[in-house]
């Protein structure tokens, strides 16, 4: 399924765990220094650098670009470490994540509250992946290199739905589904 | 006594840090290649195509196929006939600095673990040396990644637990990651020694060819019958369902005190980089 950012209330609601999308639009990086510096500034009632409502944060710390490429390799950071961050984001408007593994209850329980959406990315195909991205603009925090928010435009980015708005779960369910278990053989 | 050069150190390690994050060993790709073969979940095996073109792509165009280029490893054997008269932790560094900046690697290593400043050259390199005969150097450079570095651990069994408690562990371990540490992974175990010893043993077993098998009869049987047991378990490439969790596992022993037994597992993602030279 081809989807396209911002993230609207009707995409969201056609969005099911499993599916496969390909995302295009806008789409902003960010990974474990940069939540830290955006959740402080949530806390204190500050402006963020960014508008991050209906937006998606992708997960990502890219390697630097070759001359002549936008971006070097970027495939996606494991997400569980953004998981103490994730619920204030998604709280304050956010509406997607990109990134790897899975999430803690929390981050599931505030999906579903706040109509959000978990995508998985293939962790290791970062070289794939950097071909859907076009366009890159650092955005904020120059200070953090590899870890700086970036603004992405990204055409046909491939990616999974994990967690979606029903409280289902990819990883779970397929877990199951393929788990051999002896006591039934 | 034979002289080794320190502009050879400084170069091989270079070469050797951007060769292990552009070109995919041919172990690696085609155990990659058999576990496409051997996957049955549709999303699992679109995983797995896509791992495999991704470093095709990566091989071709000379671009890292992980956007975590990792900290670096190095395995130093010495000859007891080599001379050298300069600092060669020095020389490794600055080939790394060299390495990453050169091939456009990602700089991912912090000068101190709570002030978490970035280094900007992914020095220092973690450099593990052994004396060994003869007048040449071997060296191993690997790229580790943290996904899967992050998902290792230590732990010192009781001898009661044997086996069974060696077993349950790695099991664990392997089902709580699920999909972080990239699978299909290789699991690295060392059994034995002390406390960081085992950790050392892990990570040499890691290192090892994937293909290869444990001389000692019974860390053969356990990385067969592991890897049966790690495959059962469901959770597939990138931890998407599938029967692909593992490429292989990979036991090292050492012995250890009569009322120890310290086991340490290594977890390694596809993305499995190290190169190999003799100087
Ligand atoms: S775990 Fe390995 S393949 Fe996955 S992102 Fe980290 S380095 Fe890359």
């Amino acid at each position: 399924m081809k989807i396209t950012t911002p993230l609207t209330d009707e995409t969201i609601a056609k969005l099911k765990a499993g599916d496969k999308v390909l995302i295009t639009g806008t789409i902003y990086t960010a990974r474990d220094a940069a939540h830290l510096r955006l959740v402080n500034l949530i806390n204190e009632n500050k402006a963020l650098p960014f508008d991050i409502k209906n937006q998606i944060i992708y997960y990502v710390g890219p390697t630097p670009a070759k001359p002549g490429q936008v971006i070097g390799s970027a495939g996606p950071t494991t997400s569980y470490r953004m998981d103490p961050y994730a619920p204030t984001l998604l709280k304050h408007g956010l509406r997607g994540m990109i990134g790897k593994g899975d999430r803690n209850q929390t981050v599931k329980d505030a999906i579903k509250k706040y109509k959000a959406v978990y995508f998985g990315a293939v962790g290791g195909a970062a070289a794939l992946i950097s071909k859907s991205i076009k366009k890159v603009e650092l955005i904020a925090y120059e200070d953090l290199g590899a870890e700086a928010i970036r603004k992405l435009e990204v055409v046909d980015f491939p990616a999974l739905v994990v967690n979606d708005i029903y409280g289902n779960d990819l990883i779970i369910d397929n877990i199951k589904k393929y788990k051999v278990d002896d006591k039934n053989e | 006594m034979r002289y080794i050069n320190r502009d050879i150190i400084v170069e091989t390690v270079e070469r050797l840090c951007i060769e292990a994050n552009y070109n995919i060993e041919d172990d690696v790709m085609e155990a990659l290649n058999n576990s496409l073969r051997n996957e049955i979940s549709p999303t699992g095996k679109d995983v797995l195509s896509q791992i495999i073109e991704n470093d095709l792509i990566a091989r071709n165009d000379s671009v890292p196929m992980c956007q975590d280029t990792g900290v670096v490893i190095v395995f130093l054997e010495i000859g007891n006939d080599v001379h050298i008269d300069y600092d060669i932790y020095e020389a490794i560094n600055e080939g790394v600095r060299n390495g990453y900046n050169h091939g456009y690697l990602r700089k991912s290593v912090v000068r101190h673990p709570l002030d978490r400043v970035n280094t900007k050259d992914n020095t220092p390199a973690v450099i593990h040396t052994k004396l060994i005969s003869g007048d040449k150097i071997n060296l191993l450079i690997a790229a580790k990644g943290a996904g899967s570095e992050n998902m290792s651990l230590v732990k010192m069994l009781t001898p009661a637990e044997g086996i069974e408690g060696v077993k349950d562990l790695v099991i664990d371990t392997v089902f709580n990651a699920k999909g972080k540490p990239c699978p299909p992974i290789i699991v690295g175990l060392g059994l034995g020694g002390t406390f960081e010893k085992s950790a050392l043993l892990a990570k040499e077993a890691v290192m090892r060819p994937i293909n290869d098998q444990s001389p000692d009869p019974i860390a053969r049987k356990l990385e067969k019958d592991l890897l049966e047991e790690i495959n059962k378990l469901g959770v597939g490439p990138l931890g998407f369902g599938g029967t692909q969790t593992a490429l292989a596992v990979k036991v090292n022993v050492y012995p250890c005190h009569i009322a120890s037994l310290p086991v340490a597992i290594n977890i390694q993602c596809h993305a499995s980089r190290h190169k190999k030279i003799t100087i």
